[in-house]
């Protein structure tokens, strides 16, 4: 009986984990058909903005309250993944609507430039980024208006950037020279993410003994869950996002600002991405390759569940927690030691986390043989899925 | 003229393949015979992206999967009879595993390099197809089998050795040294000279009936069924065909990088493959190869001056590409983007007025029937 | 349309012979100073998963070449030579290691490599130098089982680490042992050599598990530790990289502490990792090296202060970085030695230099390996470690004595037989 519990217990809270790094994804992906592959690098985000709202703690004023910074960083996190997503829907996304699979490699790119910005952003480089960003938008604007209408404007269009970054480079390494400016802010080593003392430590309930940051980690998830479901399902932003999920021209007809719809829809799903990456502070490293561990398996879980329900990806992220968890730690063979030797050999050899994550894996893949729309399939009559 | 463009790519070709090996130093011809091999794997996808539409992110399956066929092969064969290869020794492996044992065939190990691949690649897709799963879905799955693939060998110490992968360099073919620098230049002949095979290939396949049936399903596929046509088939096919090749690119990789190992299934080297399709253009086949030089080429000078800065340069290619260059460099050039820009520039090229009516062959088959007239027009 | 499409040949044909000029060429001249200068490689991971632990070693062969040069630089055939560093970026991928080493010898010509943390890019690295007959020298403290002639191990064997901290676990600790390690070739071997070792010494394996690279979700093996030790026992970690962060955080929240009777002893946890992770977590755990920045002597207090004053007073030194610190030293001493810089030369005189390094003073031996300090420590509140046991000086074996089928083999690269290499004592 106690390893049911242990079982259950482990394995919701492994799926938790995956509830929380899926569901902005779910979000974005189930209602407006992005794939978005810098998800991971928007989770990232979040994690650094906890690391600095954890050192603005550590000193000053706030130190007194230091055990609840982490309560300040959620929201935090949540606006600075949002922004940043919101940002990238503006800018990138926009561009490519209906076009899935460009989206997925642009992204791609987007979560590469993410990561090398964490490791060498420093003063001088924003300095030099915010100067080039600023030249590019601002220089057409000087220039003589009729050269707008001249046929060569689509050059000067790109020399203008050209020159804008060329000026932005030179700016940051010349300033780069100053020593103070030249300190990255992150570096590329990971950093430290202290959990306060009340996240340290466990609590024993009944037979089985649960780690406190686990248990703050669930109670996350249900009340992150509990938003989106209300917002999605209660608020008038969240009705219109569902109208325009369902048939997007009408929905214009009607009145509603559906570009609006689509900005705001981006902007929860990568805000709920900064909140997991507050949370996976918690447990593991904090570094600029922390996205990369959580992105193909926000993807099993979402395509697991069916695309457009939170109660699939709920479903399906809890599935695989348990399912990794009991090949994991080989938990069968303690519960049936007897069982036949071939039997026994094959349960350990998949008994270690990577034989664990390439059997579940393979599950899935066969599983989608049989439900190809995933758990919860929406229902429909169409000719393409 | 139109001559003139039928034989000067093989001429240039030819000589490339006999002028570079005497003027590149040694590590730039074999960079050059690396980055090639990779062209193979590229045409694969150009195929599959280009032709058909499916994305796949998983081809790093197949290359490795070749490259693994040649390194067991080259493994056994630098050892006296009877002795295991080293590593086994590490993890207590007292026998040579079973599925080791054919790899002391080369004419097996000619076969495993491209069959075994493409039966990988035909199962997998045939499971994937006849679901009618396809898009952004089919290429998440793929890259949840590459990541089955890649934890699975990195994994397996005492089966392949795991993450530390097996080198190829202290073998023997034919008496000479895989890695010695002869060998090596052979290898790029032998790479030059399957480059332009499966490009042949890519062509013939997509000349004809069968690659109209691609692009058919590639811009409406429930319409070519509606219209009697088993899709499935098609694409099945297509994906084996390309999982073969990448299973030669892989190969033929491995022999001139010295070493296999489970990175090649890593799933941003996937995601890289994708790209030089991109930037070279998509449906263009020779776009393909000619993207996997480049940026490669690209990426390894970067990385000598500022490693720092290739992320930054790569990331910025994958938006420019997917938003200002759709159809990649060789989609541009055939679209005529080199003479817009002219044009931008105050330096309109020369444009027949009436294409249509100059081009035609009636008109210049008058014309030069006129012409042989004596005193005729000019 | 014909000229124009041959402006855009010659145009891309001039912008690529500039793009591979500006590649090839840029040799500098010497300074006033000197009388010439020789060419060093140094192939660490700039980029990806492993630039985290690299960038350090690679920081501390910089600080050693500069204060070479800053002394007059390498004296050979009367002649002052500075040491000139071509830096290359292994981006965290053994074959990249593998083209990358291939470029600094034939192309760049450089007398010596310095580079690798990880024993796959070693292992990619080997044949390259072996083929070439070349040599590189490798900073970090590795499994053993490996004693080539192009190689020279400026880390710790396993006798000089991981077996002496195993015997004081025995004696100290307990005899349970679990053993966790990351899924690749060092924590497998690693934990290989262990279990003969306890085999040997009446200790017990109570159970292993191996972590992917990069894995942070540790909870399975948390449980098997609970099951396997309900009451506290030993655990060994050979984790390495980011996963370390995760099974520390994870394991202070199940209460696998210290204060509850579980000794953790980790090989890859060096002060650097420590500020990475946070003290809290990793107080009263130990670790086993041959260099720690508490390390109380002159020699240790010059280098950590010289470190601290080129890349910032928040830095730490740590056993990679002195090793990687020392190497560049016994290089240069043994060049002087040879009095060349030529590669061959260089390797015959290498065996038997000794240099005064911030751990004390080493010696090169006959098997390419060097004579280590041994030392115990445990992880304070500040990040440092508190030495609990200096073994003193241990010489390094090559390949283990506990293993059965290397057992009774050595290998002298100062004995002239084909198989110097591995050979029956």
């Amino acid at each position: 009986m106690d390893l049911l519990y242990d079982t259950l217990f482990n394995g919701l809270a492994i799926g938790s984990v995956l509830v929380l790094a899926a569901l902005g994804l779910a979000v974005v992906f189930g209602l407006m058909g992005v794939i978005n592959m810098a998800h991971g690098e928007l989770m990232m985000l979040g994690a650094y903005t906890t690391f600095v709202v954890q050192n603005l703690f550590k000193n000053g004023p706030l130190q007194g309250i230091f055990p609840l910074y982490i309560l300040v960083a959620i929201p935090l996190a949540f606006l600075v993944s949002g922004l940043a997503g919101l940002l990238l829907e503006k800018t990138v996304i926009r561009r490519l609507y209906g076009r899935p699979l460009e989206t997925l490699l642009a992204t791609w790119g987007v979560s590469l430039i993410l990561q090398q910005f964490v490791r060498s952003v420093s003063s001088a480089f924003v300095i030099g980024l915010l100067v080039a960003v600023a030249l590019g938008l601002v220089a057409p604007r000087l220039l003589p208006r009729p050269w707008g209408q001249r046929r060569w404007a689509p050059v000067l269009g790109v020399a203008t950037w050209v020159i804008a970054g060329l000026v932005g480079i030179a700016l940051a390494s010349g300033l780069g020279g100053v020593r103070v400016l030249d300190q990255p802010w992150f570096s590329a080593r990971n950093i430290d993410v202290t959990a306060p003392v009340w996240l340290r430590g466990s609590v024993d309930l009944g037979a089985v003994n649960m780690p406190t940051a686990r248990l703050f980690i669930i109670a996350l998830t249900a009340l992150a869950l509990v938003a989106v479901h209300w917002f999605l399902q209660k608020s008038v932003w969240g009705i219109r996002i569902r109208a325009v999920t369902q048939n997007r021209s009408m929905s214009d007809c009607l009145g509603i600002p559906t570009e609006t719809v689509d900005a705001l829809t981006f902007l929860v799903g990568s805000g709920l991405a900064g909140v997991a990456g507050v949370a996976v502070t918690l447990l593991g490293s904090v570094g600029p390759n922390l996205g990369g561990n959580y992105i193909v398996d926000c993807f099993m879980v979402v395509v697991l569940g069916g695309v457009g329900k939170l109660l699939g990806t709920v479903v399906a992220a809890l599935g695989i927690g348990v399912l990794s968890y009991v090949i994991g730690s080989g938990s069968l063979l303690l519960v049936w030691p007897a069982m036949p030797a071939g039997l026994n050999e094959l349960i350990t050899f998949f008994a270690t986390t990577s034989m664990a994550k390439v059997l579940v894996f393979a599950l899935v893949v066969v599983f989608l043989q049989f439900r190809p729309a995933g758990l919860f399939p929406q229902k429909g009559r169409m000719v393409e899925a | 003229m139109a001559k003139w463009r039928t034989w000067l790519p093989w001429l240039l070709l030819v000589a490339a393949g006999l002028i570079l090996p005497a003027i590149l130093p040694p590590f730039r011809l074999n960079l050059l015979g690396r980055f090639l091999s990779l062209g193979i794997v590229a045409l694969g996808i150009d195929l599959i992206w280009g032709f058909t539409g499916m994305l796949s992110l998983g081809q790093g399956i197949f290359f490795a999967l070749g490259g693994y066929a040649v390194g067991m092969h080259l493994q056994l064969l630098a050892l006296p009879p009877g002795e295991l290869p080293e590593f086994f020794g590490l993890y207590g492996v007292k026998a040579l595993p079973a599925f080791w044992q054919p790899f002391h065939s080369p004419l097996f190990t000619g076969l495993c390099i491209w069959v075994l691949p493409a039966l990988v690649a035909g199962v997998l897709g045939y499971l994937v197809f006849r679901n009618r799963i396809k898009g952004v879905y089919f290429s998440i799955l793929t890259q949840a089998a590459l990541l089955v693939f890649f934890n699975f060998f990195n994994g397996q110490q005492k089966l392949i050795n795991g993450t530390n992968g097996l080198k190829t360099d202290t073998a023997r073919i034919f008496g000479e040294l895989v890695g010695s620098d002869a060998m090596q230049r052979n290898l790029f002949w032998l790479t030059l000279v399957l480059v332009v095979a499966a490009w042949a290939l890519c062509r013939w396949i997509t000349r004809g009936r069968f690659g109209d049936a691609l692009i058919a399903i590639r811009d409406d596929e429930p319409r070519l069924r509606f219209t009697g046509y088993n899709p499935t088939a098609y694409k099945t096919l297509v994906f084996a065909i390309a999982g073969a090749m990448a299973g030669v690119s892989g190969a033929l990789y491995t022999v001139q990088s010295g070493i296999v190992s489970p990175q090649y299934m890593a799933v941003p080297f996937s995601i890289e493959m994708v790209i030089w399709v991109a930037v070279g253009g998509r449906g263009t086949l020779i776009g393909a190869v000619l993207g996997a030089v480049l940026i490669n080429y690209a990426k390894s000078l970067v990385s000598e001056q500022l490693p720092e800065t290739w992320l930054f340069i790569q990331g910025g290619l994958f938006l420019l590409v997917v938003t200002a260059l759709p159809d990649g460099l060789v989609g541009w050039w055939r679209q005529g983007g080199p003479r817009q820009i002219q044009a931008m520039v105050g330096w309109p090229p020369l444009a027949p007025t009436y294409p249509g009516l100059d081009l035609d062959p009636a008109v210049q088959a008058e014309r030069e029937a006129l012409g042989s007239i004596p005193g005729g027009a000019p | 349309m014909r000229k124009a499409a041959f402006r855009y040949v010659a145009g891309a044909t001039a912008v690529a012979a500039s793009l591979s000029l500006v590649a090839c060429g840029g040799g500098e001249q010497a300074s006033g100073d000197f009388d010439g200068e020789v060419k060093v490689g140094i192939l660490h991971s700039r980029s990806g998963t492993m630039a985290i632990s690299e960038n350090t070693v690679a920081e501390a062969e910089l600080m050693a070449i500069d204060e070479i040069n800053a002394k007059g630089g390498v004296l050979v055939d009367g002649k002052k030579l500075k040491i000139v560093p071509v830096e290359e970026d292994g981006a965290s991928d053994w074959p990249t290691f593998a083209e990358k080493a291939k470029k600094l010898i034939d192309q760049d010509q450089v007398a010596v490599v310095f580079g690798g943390w990880t024993s796959a890019s070693r292992k990619a690295m080997l044949p390259v130098f072996e083929a070439k007959d070349h040599f590189l020298f490798y900073p970090i403290q590795y499994e053993g089982q490996e004693c080539s002639k192009n190689i020279f191990y400026s880390g710790a064997a396993p006798n000089q680490q991981a077996e002496p901290a195993v015997d004081w676990l025995l004696q100290n600790k307990g005899k349970d042992f679990f053993l966790v390690g990351s899924d690749y070739v060092y924590p497998r071997t690693a934990n290989t050599i262990m279990k003969e070792q306890l085999k040997a010494n009446g200790g017990k394996v109570v159970g292993e598990d191996y972590l992917p690279l990069g894995n942070t979700e540790v909870a399975p093996i948390i449980a098997k530790i609970k099951q396997a030790l309900p009451k506290g026992g030993v655990i060994v970690n050979t984790l390495n990289g980011d996963s370390n962060v995760a099974f520390f955080k994870q394991m202070k929240a199940a209460g696998i502490t210290p204060a509850n009777g579980y000794s953790i002893m980790s090989f890859s946890i060096a002060e650097e990792e420590i500020a990475a992770i946070g003290p809290e977590y990793l107080e009263g755990t130990y670790a086993a090296w041959n260099y720690f920045q508490s390390l109380d002597t002159p020699a240790s207090k010059e280098f950590t202060k010289n470190f601290k004053a080129k890349y910032g007073d928040s830095r730490v030194t740590s056993d990679p970085a002195e090793a990687a610190y020392m190497m560049v030293y016994l290089w240069a001493a043994a060049a002087e030695k040879a009095n060349s810089v030529d590669d061959n030369k260089v390797r015959e005189a290498l065996i038997g230099v000794s240099f005064d390094a911030p751990e004390g003073k080493v010696t090169v031996q006959p098997n390419h390996h060097v004579e280590k300090l041994v030392l115990i420590g445990e992880v304070q509140k500040d990040g440092m470690f508190k030495i609990l046991e200096n073994k003193g000086f241990v010489k390094p074996v090559a390949w283990n004595q506990y293993v059965p089928e290397t057992k009774g083999f050595t290998c002298d690269w100062t004995q002239n037989r084909p198989d110097a290499g591995k050979f029956k004592m």
